[in-house]
This record gives C-alpha cells, structure tokens and sequence, in this order.
C-alpha cells in the first residue's frame, strides 16, 4: 500500500518535474485561451500548497476522475475504460502460456536429466534474450505475412477472432518471460528431486506419480510461484510495447501515443492504473505463498 | 629476481587452457560478439562502407546487392552501414544506465549493511517502495514529462534499476559487514570509509561486476523497446531499435530484412551479455565460498 501511495505521488508531481509551469505541462506546451486556464486552474487547485493539490488528485482519482485528455478533449476514465479489456485479455493470455509452458517444461526437464534437459536449456537461453518487440516483428514475419496462420495488426471483434489477434501479441509477450520461468522451475524441481526425503520416498516404492506431486512439486512451489509473479507483474508495462508493434487498442499503446503528444493528464492516469495492476498481482502472490507453505505469514515474503 | 618471472612464464598457458576450458564454445562466441559489437560501437560509423544517413528513394527495399550484403531500408539508405553505425547508441545508451545505477546502489548497499539499524531499515523499505515502478513506465512517464530523447530514457531507467542493484548487493555486503577481519580492522581504528573502500568494496567486486553486467542486457532491452516506441534515440539517427520501428511497414509488404537485422543484432548482443554475466556469478559465488 505504501508503495502505491509514493508510486501515484511520484506520477503526480511528474506536472511539477517538467519544464515551465503545470498548466504549460497539463498543455502539453499548447498555447492555450485564458478559459481553459481557468478550467485548469481549478480542476487541479493549481493555486493551493503542493501538497493539498496532490491531496485533491488523488482523492479524485480514486473517485475514477482522472481529469480530461487534452488532445481527445474526453474524460481519461472513460478512454482507459475503453482499453483495458485489450490490455487485460492480453497480459491473461500471455500469463496462460507462461504458467502452462513455462512452468510445464521446467518440471519436465527438470525430473529428466539429459537430452531433453540440455537442448531445453540451449532454447531458453536464447529465447529470454529476446524482447518482446524483435518476437512480434519475429512472429509477423514468420506465421502473419509467410504462412498466414494468424492476422498480422488489430484487434478483431467477436470472441473467437478476439483470440485469433491475440494469440501472436500473447506469443511476443510471453516469450522472454516463459523461458526464464521454464529455467528457475527446472533448477526448483532438480534441488528438491535430490532432497533426501524424496530419495527415502523414492526407495520405500511410492509411486513416482505420488512422489512427483506430493513431495517434489509442491515443494518447488514456492520459487517457482515468485518468478512467476514477478515476471507476470512486469508483463503489465511490457504489454504497452507489444500493443504497439501489433496495433491493438489497449491501454500500454494509448499510453505511448499520450507520452508522444504530451497528453500528461492520460500519462498521469494509465500510469496509475498500471502501478495498480502491478501492485495488485504482487499481493495475490502473498496471498499465494499463505496459501502454498502454511509457515509464510501475511507480508513476509522469503526472498 | 628472475625466478619469479620464471615461474609465471611456466605457468601462463595452463592457466590460459584453463580459462578456455572453463569458458567452453558459448563462452568464446559471446566474447566474439561483445568485442565486435564494442567495435561497431567506438570505430562504427568509420567502418561503415556507405553513409548511414544518406537517404535515396529510388533505392527503398532493395535486397542484398553488390557491396550492400544486407540491401537498402525503407528510405534507400545501407543497412549494414546503418547497423554499424546504430551500434553506438544502442550499447552506449545501456553504458550509461549501467554507471549512473551501479555506484548509487553499491553506495546504498554497503551504507545500509555498514551501519545497519535505522539506516538500513530506512533504505531497505524506500528500496521495496520503489519496486512499485516497472522500469519501462518510469521511462515513459519521464518521455511525457522531459521529452523524447535517449537522456530522459537513461536517467528513468537508472533510478528504475538502482534498488535491483542495491537489494542484491546489501545482502552480501552484510555478509561481509561480519566477517572477522573487518573486525579486526575496526579496532585497529580503520575509519568507515577506508574499511569499505579498500577492503568490504573489492572483495564484493565479483558480484558487483556480475550485476553491471546482467543490468547492462537489461537497459539494453529497455533502451531498443523505448527507441522501438519512438520515445529514445530519435531518427534519423541510427540505432537498432529505431531501425525496427521505422521498417516495421517492410514486414508486411515482403521487405522483412532490415527490421529482421536489427533485432537479430540486440538479441545476439543480449544473448552474449547474459552469458558472460552468468559465467560472472558462477565465478563470483566460487570465490565467495
């Protein structure tokens, strides 16, 4: 909580930080009629201490009033409301892959040494070093333009095509990430298979299937669950790249056209609707750990 | 007097064996790469056979031709030439982040550990408080509010990347804070200062470096992504992000190489960086023990 109440004061006085006054910032630079000044004037309380206009933005913020685009001349609520379904679908299906392939082949080469682990190692070196932008014009290439699996830009209509769009935008996002949630799972899984416990339970005849759930699995949870997390959470701010190499309409590429035209209003309002998100995933993980290892209590993460 | 040199001599291409064992063939290609990419970077627009910023519309999308191994981009201009000279803002930019974030967080980490207590518990909850800010947001807030430009994109990042570099050193800074000798010093009358500077900050130095470099392919990746979304390096300057963006409309007409040659040169520059910091830790976390 704390985090987010220095995160929206930092996104707030970012109006103080820019060059010139904050009416010139909230303007972008435009020259702009004594009226809408006014209107400015108020709207912010530009005339009172820093701190109770700071104090005034964030009461309205939470009211869901995050002042008015200047460049849309609309409500920012109502322009972030209209995105973030995109922002949110993508970063979900992006996050579905991550758990199911990532986690999925840590535990697989994880539990068998040898060719499989070694070639799964050579693969995800090279795939967490490539950003999420080279994989969409990557995947562009490959599955858009020369074998014309997936559409290329937009975001189509009706759920079915939604995911057809999404599903190469998901891919580019994912990729960096799933690989090195893919190599701490396999690290995860290898120290617990060579836990004592596990070889006890291994030569007492358990079946490999109880072994494998009961006591290597779940005992690699832990770590596995916080590269998870952690990486899930940044996919939030990377998405506004991966948005804009496909064209979709989400909140991330709205919010580098507003930082492009100086819209700081709209700047100010996704940033803290991103920070938010961030923050939020990052208590889910909390409240994760409480539930996987009965010892982790609220607010203690182990490191 | 001479045995000494004597002895170095003997050993000096066993030891050279050893590294190149150590290193293995994923090692010597990333060394290839970064010394090639550090080139480009200090010699690029003097190696590059064309002018990179010479446009010629005529020649727009043209593949490989005669001296153009990798054709011409969406305004007619050398690629190759281009990616030589894009070199220098795209490693140069992550160089910078790597030595505005490095010092601050290894000054905050070693104060931290050193004096413990307040200090510490002060700078350990302002560092979790700053996690909140994912290091692409804060550099696009800071394009909104100082203008597009590499310089705004460097400072966001650093002040993103300070706590990371600072969480991991603190740890073991404080490991090294108990340590006997450091001790021993302190009753000797060692002042503060010249304890972590002479002593606790060399003998952390291994990790230190694995950090720089690890964040080094981080800014890297942030650096190309905010050039990529316009916001860095501006065109026509020439840098490899920039270079994707602005021949991303090449994707879908058919033209793919010169967006495709761009990424290829971070990703490989990235690929290197990473194991290099890998090897870094390992060799780090072995002295350590």
């Amino acid at each position: 909580m704390a985090s987010l109440l220095i995160a929206s004061f930092v996104i707030f006085a970012a109006l103080y930080l820019a060059p010139g006054n904050p009416v010139a910032a909230l303007s972008g630079g435009r020259p702009l009629p004594p009226g809408s000044i006014r209107v400015l004037d108020q709207r912010y309380h530009l005339t009172e201490p820093f701190l109770a206009q700071y104090w005034y933005w964030l009461g309205n913020a939470l009211h869901g009033n995050l002042g008015i685009s200047i460049t849309l001349r609309e409500n920012v609520s109502t322009l972030i409301a209209s995105r973030i379904w995109t922002t949110a679908g993508l970063v979900l299906y992006a996050s579905v892959i991550i758990v199911v392939l990532g986690v999925g082949a840590g535990v697989a080469s994880g539990l068998r040494p040898g060719r499989l682990d070694t070639s799964s190692l050579v693969v995800t070196a090279i795939s967490a070093a490539i950003p999420a932008f080279v994989a969409a014009i990557g995947l562009i290439v490959l599955f858009a333009v020369k074998l014309r699996w997936f559409p290329a830009l937009g975001n189509g209509t009706g759920f079915l095509s939604n995911i057809r769009h999404f599903t190469l935008p998901a891919v580019a996002l994912a990729v960096a990430s799933l690989a090195i949630v893919a190599r701490v799972t396999r690290a995860a899984v290898r120290e617990e298979s060579d836990r004592e416990h596990v070889q006890t339970a291994v030569s007492r005849g358990i079946p490999a299937r109880h072994v494998i759930w009961r006591h290597i699995v779940r005992n690699a949870a832990i770590p596995i669950t916080t590269i998870t997390g952690i990486t899930i959470a940044s996919l939030i701010a990377v998405a506004a790249v991966v948005e804009t190499a496909f064209s979709l309409n989400g909140l991330g590429a709205y919010l580098v056209q507003a930082a492009q035209s100086k819209d700081i209003a709209v700047v100010q309002g996704i940033s803290l609707v991103l920070v938010t998100a961030f923050v939020v995933v990052n208590l889910l993980v909390d409240v994760l750990y409480a539930a996987l290892d009965p010892r982790v209590t609220l607010g203690s993460r182990p490191r | 007097m001479s045995a000494v040199p004597l002895a170095d001599k003997a050993r000096a291409p066993s030891r050279a064996q050893a590294l190149l064992r150590a290193t293995g063939p994923a090692g010597i290609a990333s060394a290839i790469v970064l010394t090639v990419a550090a080139l480009a970077a200090v010699f690029g627009p003097l190696l590059a056979p064309y002018d990179p910023n010479l446009p010629n519309l005529s020649l727009a999308w043209i593949g490989p031709v005669g001296g153009h191994l990798l054709g011409y981009d969406f305004e007619g201009r050398d690629v190759a030439s281009r990616l030589l000279a894009g070199a220098q803002t795209a490693l140069l930019g992550p160089l910078a982040v790597v030595v505005l974030s490095v010092p601050v967080g290894t000054l905050l980490a070693v104060t931290a550990a050193w004096r413990r207590g307040a200090s510490d518990a002060v700078i350990s909850s302002g560092l979790n408080i700053l996690f909140a800010f994912p290091a692409i947001l804060l550099a696009l807030l800071a394009a909104a509010v100082f203008g597009a430009g590499l310089p705004a994109a460097v400072l966001a990042l650093s002040a993103a990347y300070t706590p990371y570099v600072a969480r991991v050193l603190r740890g073991a800074a404080l490991k090294e804070r108990t340590q006997a000798y450091i001790a021993a010093l302190e009753v000797q009358g060692a002042s503060a200062t010249s304890v972590c500077l002479r002593h606790l900050i060399p003998n952390i130095a291994p990790l230190i470096v694995a950090q720089a470099t690890i964040l080094f392919g981080y800014a890297m990746v942030d650096l190309a992504a905010i050039s990529f979304l316009g916001l860095g390096v501006q065109p026509p300057t020439a840098n490899w992000g920039v270079m994707i963006s602005e021949n991303q409309a090449g994707l879908l007409q058919g033209y793919p190489l010169p967006a495709l040659a761009a990424g290829a040169c971070i990703v490989l520059v990235v690929i290197a960086v990473n194991v290099l910091g890998e090897r870094l830790f390992e060799q780090a976390r072995v002295a350590r023990r």
